[in-house]
């Protein structure tokens, strides 16, 4: 079983990130299971959520605290929570950020991408400027970091999911997967 | 279908399938995903129920009685304080025998002011004679919904459908959504022997003085035993269209479990996750749910729990005073019995704290290791707390 954790702040769209990849793991044949972090939401402030997959059934029904990998919707939480607590060695953490963080020292640990999810949603008029809507540009270079789930099945669960602008939205998911960097081939 | 969903929009989705007639809605988190998507469904033709927005839960409750009486097949839903500014109205309910739909998503009851997942709430409500189920998965929560209308309409009885917040309720998960032709022929019309009608005017619910109100109250006992006689007669034909069944209790390895844990809810799943391990190195444990609590299959209990040497009931719940809830049940239910398991009560995940396999393993070694409990009910999981200074 995987467990991946999203940070994001309340109103990016953290959330329905892990719903969208839930739907795109399901269509690739996973057992999945989705959550938010269980707590009360406001707009700005930090908000997690979660998703679960295996090829088997997934009995437990818990919070999640050592996640496989961690995806960061919002760069300046680097500098306001601890985004690696319980994180496996050698986990991914995928940042929307236009270049690596400067200390990368501190994650020498792990395995880091990045993708400038900002500017694509922003090019794709996702959301508005002072809001961009980056989840569907993040789970794009999820699926490319992680080599799951196709990328066809992240488009097709964002026109599942997603109300409008569903052309626009797997673009920018399409765009993402193939801009993420600091992914070794 | 297999789809992704949400566990309030399983039970949205039951509703829908249902074709519930009046919707009576006031919101109240971890509940109200299931109204707001019963409220889209309504908006977009997808579901022609009358939606009534109300000014409290009371009132929520008091407009399903009118519409039932009217012959309506009527839902609501709620959590908490909610259910419990229905308390009164409850007992109205089942009182004039209407087979209301009501889903429950289990929430603490303040204060302090807790949104998560604790079952004190529904299990209060106990004795107010509305049927009672337990669930596990979205799966189970969307076929429960069904199944509680045809076990309510059978035996003219309210009933709760009762998922635990968060795990279930904000929890998106695969479930079949069935077709509608499968569902109304598990389902047919909601068709009462009486209701209000103008045509042939009768009145309901006069004074019941004391030679006839026993009589009315014994009724309602017969139907609760009615209920779970017939649980398996309609498992058995919602097992036939859709090929899933649950049982008004589920053993899972208990034919040769020395140690058996007693579960509902989604603490179930989490203890087969740890049971999986348990008997992959040899430990002789096993699993009782029980799903359906009113009425309580107590025979059916006795039956799973003879042959263990031990007993662990799990209760997301607390009779402050007593203990345990489940676990008074099922102590009752045994104390028939000639040779008995030994029972250890713990009470675990209030609040919606977290209860984990290895929570659930802490509990399952302590039960092991001791041959006797050491209290009533054992608090698993509880935080140090410092004594108070004492002012002199």
């Amino acid at each position: 079983m995987l467990e991946i954790r999203f940070h994001g702040r309340g109103g990016q769209g953290a959330v329905v990130a892990t719903i969208l990849l839930a739907k795109a793991f399901f269509r690739a044949g996973y057992h999945v299971q989705s959550f938010p972090l269980f707590g009360v939401e406001r707009r700005g402030a930090p908000v997690e959520a979660y998703l679960r997959l295996d090829r088997e059934q997934i009995l437990i029904r818990t919070n999640s605290y050592t996640p496989d990998h961690v995806v960061v919707l919002d760069s300046t939480l680097l500098e306001a929570i601890d985004i690696t607590r319980g994180l496996k060695p050698m986990g991914w953490i995928l940042l929307n950020s236009q270049a690596p963080p400067a200390d990368g020292a501190r994650f020498s640990n792990f395995r880091l991408a990045w993708v400038d999810a900002t500017e694509i949603a922003l090019k794709h008029q996702l959301g508005t400027r002072t809001h961009p809507i980056v989840n569907t540009a993040i789970s794009g270079a999820f699926a490319r970091i992680l080599g799951a789930p196709p990328i066809e099945a992240v488009a097709g669960a964002i026109e599942e999911e997603i109300p409008e602008n569903i052309e626009a939205n797997i673009r920018a998911a399409r765009e993402a997967f193939d801009r993420v960097e600091g992914v070794r081939s | 279908m297999k789809r992704v969903l949400e566990g309030s929009h399983s039970v949205a989705e039951a509703v829908r399938l249902a074709k519930v007639e009046v919707i009576s809605a006031y919101p109240i988190t971890p509940q109200t995903h299931i109204v707001e998507r019963l409220s889209d469904f309504c908006a977009d033709g997808s579901l022609s129920a009358r939606y009534l927005r109300v000014e409290s839960e009371h009132s929520a409750l008091a407009a399903l009685i009118g519409a039932s009486s009217a012959g309506a097949r009527s839902f609501t839903a709620t959590s908490s304080q909610g259910l419990a500014l229905m308390h009164e109205l409850l007992h109205w309910a089942s009182g004039a025998r209407l087979p209301i739909v009501l889903a429950e998503v289990n929430r603490a009851l303040a204060p302090g002011w807790n949104i998560w997942a604790d079952q004190t709430d529904s299990l209060s409500q106990r004795d107010t004679g509305w049927i009672q189920l337990y669930c596990e998965t979205g799966q189970e929560v969307l076929d429960t919904t069904l199944q509680a209308f045809r076990l309510a309409e059978h035996v003219s009885l309210p009933a709760m459908v009762v998922l635990d917040a968060f795990f279930l309720s904000h929890t998106y998960e695969p479930v079949d959504v069935p077709g509608q032709r499968e569902v109304d022929r598990f389902l047919p019309a909601f068709n009462p022997r009486f209701r209000l009608n103008t045509e042939t005017p009768c009145a309901f619910n006069q004074l019941a003085p004391p030679d006839v109100y026993m009589e009315m109250r014994r009724s309602i006992q017969d139907a609760m035993e009615e209920a779970l006689a017939g649980f398996s007669q309609m498992e058995e034909e919602f097992s036939g269209i859709f090929g899933r069944r649950y049982g008004a209790v589920e053993p899972v390895e208990c034919e040769d479990a020395e140690i058996i844990l007693v579960t509902s809810g989604t603490i179930t799943s989490t203890s087969r996750q740890l049971v999986k391990e348990l008997r992959s190195r040899g430990e002789r444990v096993g699993i009782l749910k029980i799903k359906l609590f009113r009425p309580f299959p107590a025979e059916i209990i006795r039956q799973c729990l003879k042959k263990a040497r031990k007993v662990a009931i799990i209760d997301r719940n607390c009779s402050f005073g007593a203990g345990g809830i489940f676990a008074q049940e099922v102590k009752a239910a045994l104390c028939d019995l000639a040779e008995r398991p030994v029972v250890f009560s713990f009470i675990a995940g209030l609040g919606g704290r977290d209860v984990t396999v290895a929570d659930l393993e802490n509990i399952y070694t302590q039960v092991r290791n001791q041959e006797v409990p050491q209290r009533e009910s054992i608090w698993a999981g509880l935080h140090p707390v410092p004594a108070p200074e004492l002012n002199r």
